[in-house]
This record gives structure tokens, C-alpha cells and sequence, in this order.
């Protein structure tokens, strides 16, 4: 069995993440990048992009995207009530909770 | 007695003929669970929630009033939700998460008198191909090369699950899968494993990875086992918008079925030279003995399959990214935060420390192929290519029943072997059991036969969109012919 380099080639012909992309997307997704990791991800996001354009070369030209499977109406139910009075089971995994809310902290002086 | 090597069917049998009881049922897979924790099979154990459940299911066959599986103990992928129970998702981020609702399909389960033995170890999030992800530590497969003394990985990202199943802890047990989460993990342990179509069975419950691929999926050491979980929990659920309002598949009926005339089609684009020698030798000798039978084999073509790891890639972590941002630190889960930081700065720190590498990993893919400037050449771009790929089947079952593929690439390998276990070679390792995945497909892993080192191989029937009973027929008739009944050593 042939690992991922003998599949795909020499990975990371060139670097298409620098420092700035890394960053601005973990700034996105709410994630800290520890400094000394930065480079670890340019080059292991690279590595999965080179992966990921291979889809480049797929021809879709006057193709739909396609969402999902099903080929059926999401069915939908009456827009009316049919639960609560679960303020507790609501709150139980919360990990602050005070007067009926969730407690996170200052948002406006 | 041994009762743990039982299959599913042999001991409803048993237990209806008062040859044993649930409670000794029971009493031997804990033995065996005890004698084999190394092999870290589950994150929560609930043994004696399952005593008190098994005496229950005693009183129950005493009465007559036993349901179709009662007294059977299964384990319990992390991914579903349990009601009152901890429910980790493999993560740190829901290490002390305990839901206040049930999933679908345990509720099914439990309402068929299943007993649950515990909540298995999976790949954090389901995201993995070896079940090492996990924030638990890894589970190890009991089976091992010959002569040696490395541990093997269980697949994944369902590997505590099919762990559990091979090693007689449990004699059948859920898992889901997204790329082929059940069938890989199936096929490294020499057991069966069946990811019904997309829509069969209710998501309700399960925690979201991929929501437009997670499908539940079931284990078992025999053909029959897992039809019988399929058939209980498959159905439509209204609590799921995707569930699919169409009537069930009848297994039971199909699996009587001989394959006099079933057509079976060989997609060329499988042979690979990443494919091991032996799974390829399993697969020619398989489509012979199909032939054997009376099934017609003829190649057919998948044009697009090449395009299936680069589509997954994309998509799966895009749906990720954005399932994944429910996880905050705010409503549940865990919370990282210290005196003076903001709401942001609590979010980042409360991520960070809650998320595996891997999971921060398809997070940032996810979020890069959706952030602007990039979503039409690559979200768009998979999506359009996952219609082409779907369209491929479409074609290719106007002509054919069945696909007949291996399942993986390669039998299990060591947690040590670091050429197999960097993410991306992980990734390939998925290349066989995405394209069903893309289109929704029903497809089962069934074991086929030891290599040289006694190590498991498997072989994958995918079948058409909601047609599970030609799987089923398929896979009934060649688990006969393999005649499967190995069991990892000291198991």
C-alpha cells in the first residue's frame, strides 16, 4: 500500500497558505493558532489544498451543485408549539446559568 | 459456557428457549469486557444500568412479553445521544455533556429490549480513519499480525464499536459514517458492517459531523445480526427533515434469495495500484465465486470516483465548520475562560482547548473553502462534482444491481506505522467508501477472508439509492460461501 506522497505526488509544490491566510482563517473559526504552530499549518493546509484542486481539472461546466441526496420536499410540520417547559433541561449542561439566562461575559460597558 | 461468541440470532434463540438467561448472557461479556480494557473500547461504561436492565429482560421472557431484543447487549457509539447518560462525541469540548433527550435510533433499540453495555471510543467528532483521534485515548483492534507485538488501529472513526464486536465484549453495536466510518473499522476487524441510504435511518441524535452524509450504521459478527438492527431503527422519523417517508426494505425476505440473475458491476476505476494485492486477490476471487452462484459480473465505469477524496475533503469539513460552531462555551459544553476576557476571547480560548488536532484541522479547511473568495471554486466546485459523481451511479445502476468493491485499501496497521497514519495518507484510506457516501448510497462491508499475517480482509456491496434488500440479498449469499468464522486470537 502506497501512502499519501506516493498517491498524490510531492505535496506542496507551492505554498498557497502563508502566515496571513492561516491566521485570518482561524481568526473565522474562533481558534487560537499558537505561534509556533503557524508554520506547521501553512504547510499542512498546502499539503490539503494540493489535494483539494485536483477538483479544478473536473469539467462542471452547466452543473448544479448538489446540496443533498434527497430528491424529496423537506417536509415541514405545522408552525405551532409542541414543546417547552424544559427551562431545566435546557440549562442542565450549561456551564453558567443565572435568572433563567446564560451568563457570558460583558459584551457592552 | 461461552455465551459472548454467540451471534445475535443464535441467542434470542437461546434465551426464548430458556437455555440461559439474560443476566448470564450478560455475565459473559463483561468477563470478557473486563479481561480486555487495554483494549480502551469504551469512554463511559454503564454495567450496571445493563444488570439492572438484564433482570429486567429476564421477568420479561419469564412473562412472555419479550421484544425482538430483549436482553442483547450492544454497545453504544459516543455519537448518539443517551438520555441522562454521558455523551462525549470523543471531545473534550463534551467531556461532561449529559443529554436530556435520546436519539432515534436508541431509542429504538432500547424500546426492542437492547441492553447497553456502554458508550464506545470514536475518533473525536467522527473525524478519523483509526479511532487515535479520539480525546480518550486510542482503541486497539484484538486482532494482530502474526508474530507481532505492535497494536493494531480498529479503523474508524467507529473503532470502538466494531473493537467491541470483534473482541466478543459485544455482541452487536451502532456506529455512524460520514466517508465510511462503519465499513472501514468493518472490514479492519473481520467483522459486518451496514450504512443504510441516507434518509433510512433518523439522524435525530446523533451529533453532527457532515449533516448532508451522517448516516447511523450498524455491527454485528453476521450478516443476519445487523440486518436485524437495521431493520428495527430504520423508518422515518418526523424529528429529522432528511428522514425519508417511504416504506421500509423487507431484509428478512431478500436474504432468502438465491443470486440466480443479480447483476453485479465491477467499477474499473477501483483497480488502483494503491489497492494491497491481497484485498485485490480477495475481490477478483469474490466476483468468481458471484459468478458461481449464478450472478451476471460485468465492468462498468465511474468517471468521476477519481474526484471523491478532493469532493469529500471540501465538503465534509465545510459542513463541519459551520456544524461545529454551536460550540462555544456558552449554553453546554466546555467553558475556558478567565477574569477580564471578552466574549470573543472566551470563544477562542474555550475552542482551542476544547478541539483535537484534527478537529481544528477540518475546522480551518472548512472555513477556508467557505470564506469568500473561495467559495465558488471550492465548495461550489465540490458540490457540482459530488452531482457528477452521483450522476455516475444513477447511470451505472440502470445497468446493474449491485457494485462489488473492496471496501479500504489496506487490512489494519500498527498505531506506530507512520507513513499510513499521517492525516493524509489517512485520508486515502477512505477512497473506497466515499463515493457511496456521496450519493447517499446503502453499502455494507463483510469479511472475506485472513491475509498472510491472519489479518482481516473485506469486501464492500453498495447497492442503489433505498434499494438495502439487494445488499442484503448479496451479502446473505456470499457471507455462506466465504463461510467467515475466524475470531482474533485469545478472543
Amino acid at each position: 500500500m502506497k501512502n499519501a506522497v506516493a498517491y498524490w505526488g510531492n505535496l506542496v509544490r507551492d505554498m498557497s497558505i502563508d502566515k496571513d491566510v492561516v491566521l485570518k482563517t482561524a481568526k473565522l473559526a474562533r481558534l487560537n493558532i499558537d505561534a509556533n504552530k503557524i508554520s506547521i499549518y501553512c504547510e499542512e493546509l498546502s499539503k490539503v489544498l494540493d489535494v483539494i484542486d485536483t477538483l479544478k481539472s473536473a469539467d462542471t461546466t452547466g452543473v448544479e451543485p448538489l446540496v443533498n441526496v434527497n430528491e424529496f420536499e423537506m417536509l415541514t410540520r405545522e408552525d405551532i408549539v409542541t414543546d417547552g417547559d424544559c427551562v431545566d433541561k435546557i440549562f442542565k449542561n450549561a456551564p453558567k446559568e443565572k435568572f433563567g439566562y446564560f451568563v457570558v461575559p460583558k459584551v457592552v460597558e | 459456557m461461552n455465551l459472548n461468541n454467540l451471534t445475535i440470532i443464535e441467542a434470542i434463540a437461546g434465551l426464548k428457549k430458556k437455555d440461559f438467561s439474560c443476566v448470564e448472557l450478560l455475565q459473559d461479556h463483561i468477563e470478557a469486557l473486563e479481561k480486555h480494557r487495554d483494549l480502551n473500547i469504551f469512554i463511559t461504561e454503564t454495567l450496571d444500568l445493563a444488570k439492572s436492565k438484564a433482570l429486567e429482560s429476564d421477568q420479561k421472557y419469564s412473562h412472555n412479553t419479550n421484544a425482538i431484543l430483549e436482553g442483547i447487549p450492544l454497545a453504544i457509539k459516543d455519537a448518539f445521544c443517551t438520555n441522562g447518560i454521558r455523551t462525549t462525541q470523543g471531545s473534550k469540548i463534551l467531556e461532561n455533556f449529559i443529554p436530556t433527550y435520546e436519539s432515534t435510533v436508541t431509542t429504538k433499540l432500547f424500546a426492542q429490549g437492547a441492553v447497553m453495555l456502554g458508550k464506545s471510543n470514536m475518533d473525536e467528532f467522527a473525524m478519523g480513519s483509526a479511532t487515535h483521534y479520539s480525546s480518550f485515548g486510542p482503541t486497539i483492534n484484538p486482532w494482530k499480525e502474526d508474530g507481532s507485538n505492535e497494536q493494531f488501529v480498529p479503523g474508524g472513526s467507529s473503532g470502538g464499536s466494531a473493537s467491541a464486536v470483534a473482541a466478543r465484549i459485544a455482541m452487536g453495536s451502532t456506529g455512524t459514517d460520514t466517508g465510511g466510518s462503519v465499513r472501514q473499522p468493518a472490514s479492519f476487524c473481520g467483522i459486518v458492517g451496514f450504512k443504510p441510504s441516507y434518509g433510512r435511518c433518523s439522524r435525530y441524535g446523533i451529533i453532527a459531523f457532515a449533516s448532508s452524509l451522517d448516516q447511523a450504521g450498524f455491527f454485528g459478527r453476521s450478516v443476519g445480526d445487523v440486518a436485524l438492527l437495521s431493520d428495527i431503527c430504520m423508518g422515518h422519523d418526523e424529528k429529522d427533515a432528511t428522514s425519508a417517508n417511504i416504506a421500509k426494505p423487507d431484509l428478512a425476505e431478500a436474504m432468502k434469495k438465491n443470486l440466480k440473475g443479480v447483476r453485479v458491476g465491477v467499477p474499473k476505476e477501483y483497480y488502483s495500484e494503491n489497492l494491497d494485492p491481497e484485498i485485490e486477490k480477495l475481490w477478483v476471487d469474490s466476483l468468481e465465486m458471484l459468478k458461481q452462484e449464478g450472478a451476471i459480473v460485468e465492468e462498468v465505469s465511474l468517471p468521476h470516483t477519481k474526484y471523491g477524496i478532493s469532493a469529500y475533503y471540501v465538503i465534509a469539513p465545510a459542513e463541519a465548520s459551520s456544524n461545529l460552531a454551536r460550540y462555544d462555551g456558552v449554553r453546554y459544553g466546555l467553558r475556558e475562560y478567565k477574569q477580564g476576557m471578552s466574549l470573543d476571547e472566551m470563544y477562542e480560548v474555550t475552542r482551542t482547548a476544547g478541539f483535537g488536532s484534527e478537529v481544528q484541522r477540518r475546522i480551518m479547511i472548512g472555513t477556508y473553502v467557505l470564506s469568500s473568495g473561495y467559495y465558488e471554486d471550492y465548495f461550489l466546485k465540490a458540490q457540482r462534482v459530488r452531482r457528477l459523481m452521483s450522476e455516475d451511479f444513477k447511470k451505472v445502476f440502470e445497468k446493474v444491481d449491485i457494485l462489488l468493491t473492496p471496501t479500504a485499501p489496506t487490512s489494519a496497521f500498527s498505531l506506530d506505522n507512520e507513513s499510513q497514519m499521517d492525516p493524509l495518507s489517512l485520508y486515502l484510506n477512505d477512497l473506497y467508501t466515499i463515493p457511496a457516501s456521496m450519493a447517499g448510497l446503502p453499502a455494507i462491508s463483510i469479511p472475506g477472508r485472513l491475509n498472510k499475517k491472519s489479518m482481516p480482509l473485506g469486501v464492500q456491496i453498495v447497492g442503489k439509492r433505498f434499494d438495502e434488500e439487494s445488499v442484503f440479498r448479496v451479502a446473505k449469499n456470499m457471507e455462506r460461501c466465504f463461510n467467515f468464522n475466524f475470531s482474533p486470537k485469545g478472543f
